[in-house]
């Protein structure tokens, strides 16, 4: 059966609570998730105090500032600090969303952080997502051709470019996946919403001619039925889209297949 | 697949895993079908029963018989045990991961299914042809 509750040394325990800055006023706390793959130890939930006259906006300008300021241990991916590096993606506050983007001014009491669900963790809020980006590289996404290369560029209308508009934007986070239930369980058979996405991106780039070889790889009980329109991911996309409507569009284009 | 996480295989093997089955979409469309006969079904089903709520057992048998009644009726029964038997093999394809358990319960699932329509379905035929 799926396992619905987590192993014994899985289960979450109240961490530290990390002294107040001195001589702030203005405060916020988060409580952030803790693991570290070499004490031992369960997992844990730390309690920091940020001082928000000193630091920006957004949750990733906190988790940077209690890294500089107060526990250079904490462990996460960042990069961009915009929004299109993908990095920095984890569960703040019960959403998959990403730290850059999200203002601790959205989120009312305590800033509850965790890393992106159900994916095995590296280390504090690092997830690892080798398997992801494997099933993404899977499906080849590049533009793939029998007919040789022309001297210049390959060539679209204006219509058919508009339709990778809305998938193109895609940054890899994973916050979509990783919100799926039917990942959850069947994550070593079922593609998950970011990468049947991306699927889609190249079934119906006008340029592209392996799209029957692309919906073969897709075509199947696990890979791409799983899906069961819950609509957790288009939820969760911290930019905006909608992989559950790309879903549904593979899906129709395979029963235009066969009828 | 299952226990393939104790064995040392590359992400890319896991990602391939057995290759596409290349099928789903006629349980996909077949859900959809199902699913939509069913909404015209449910409301005949729901209406022959509000309407022979009461009456005695030769009006309820003598009204049974009408085609116009049973055809329906093995339609919804048809189509209802078929809508929740694949309806029910994707829950369980969702959550049982050990294959023995999965098979069993995927067969029991079908043989369920289809005993359950098929006593329905005779039921409204006895009454129909005057059993």
């Amino acid at each position: 059966m799926v396992q619905f509750t987590l192993p014994k040394n899985s289960k979450v325990t109240n961490g530290k609570v990390w002294p107040h800055p001195h001589g702030a006023v203005n405060l916020t706390e988060l409580h952030v998730y803790r693991w570290n793959p070499e004490d031992g130890q369960n997992p844990r939930i730390d309690t920091y105090f940020v001082d928000r006259d000193d630091c920006g906006p957004m949750v990733l300008d906190a988790l940077i500032w209690i890294k500089n300021k107060i526990d250079p241990t904490l462990t996460f991916r960042r990069s961009c600090r915009e929004g299109i590096c993908g990095s920095c993606a984890m569960n703040i506050d019960g959403t998959n969303t990403l730290a850059c983007t999200k203002g601790m001014d959205e989120v009312k009491g305590v800033i509850k952080i965790y890393p992106l669900p159900h994916m095995p963790v590296v280390k504090d809020l690092v997830p690892d997502l080798t398997g992801i980006y494997a099933q993404h590289a899977a499906i080849e996404p590049w533009l793939k051709t029998v007919t040789p290369p022309p001297e210049k560029e390959w060539i679209q209308t204006h219509e058919d470019r508009a339709k990778l508009d809305g998938l193109y934007e895609c940054i890899l986070c994973f916050c979509c996946t990783t919100s799926c239930p039917s990942y959850w369980w069947n994550a070593d058979r079922y593609l998950g919403p970011a990468v049947l996405l991306q699927a889609y991106r190249w079934l119906i780039d006008s340029r592209d001619e392996y799209t029957g070889e692309r919906l073969d790889h897709v075509e199947d009980p696990f890979r791409l039925y799983r899906c069961h329109t819950i609509l957790n991911c288009s939820k969760a996309c911290p930019k905006g889209l909608n992989p559950a409507k790309a879903i549904a569009e593979i899906k129709r284009l395979l029963v235009e297949r066969q009828t | 697949m299952s226990g393939s996480n104790s064995s040392i295989r590359t992400p890319m093997a896991r990602a391939r895993g057995f290759g596409s089955a290349k099928r789903g979409t006629e349980h996909f469309w077949a859900e959809r079908v199902t699913g939509v006969a069913l909404i015209p079904l449910t409301f005949v089903l729901v209406g022959v029963l509000v309407f022979l709520a009461g009456k005695d057992h030769a009006s309820v048998l003598q009204w049974l018989a009408n085609p116009l009644l049973a055809i329906p009726l093995v339609l919804a029964i048809a189509t209802g045990t078929h809508h929740m038997k694949i309806g029910m093999q994707v829950i369980i394809e969702d959550y049982v991961h050990s294959e023995p358990i999965k098979f069993g319960a995927l067969m029991a699932n079908t043989f369920f299914s289809y005993a359950l329509g098929a006593t329905g379905a005779f039921a409204v035929l006895k009454i129909a042809f005057g059993g």
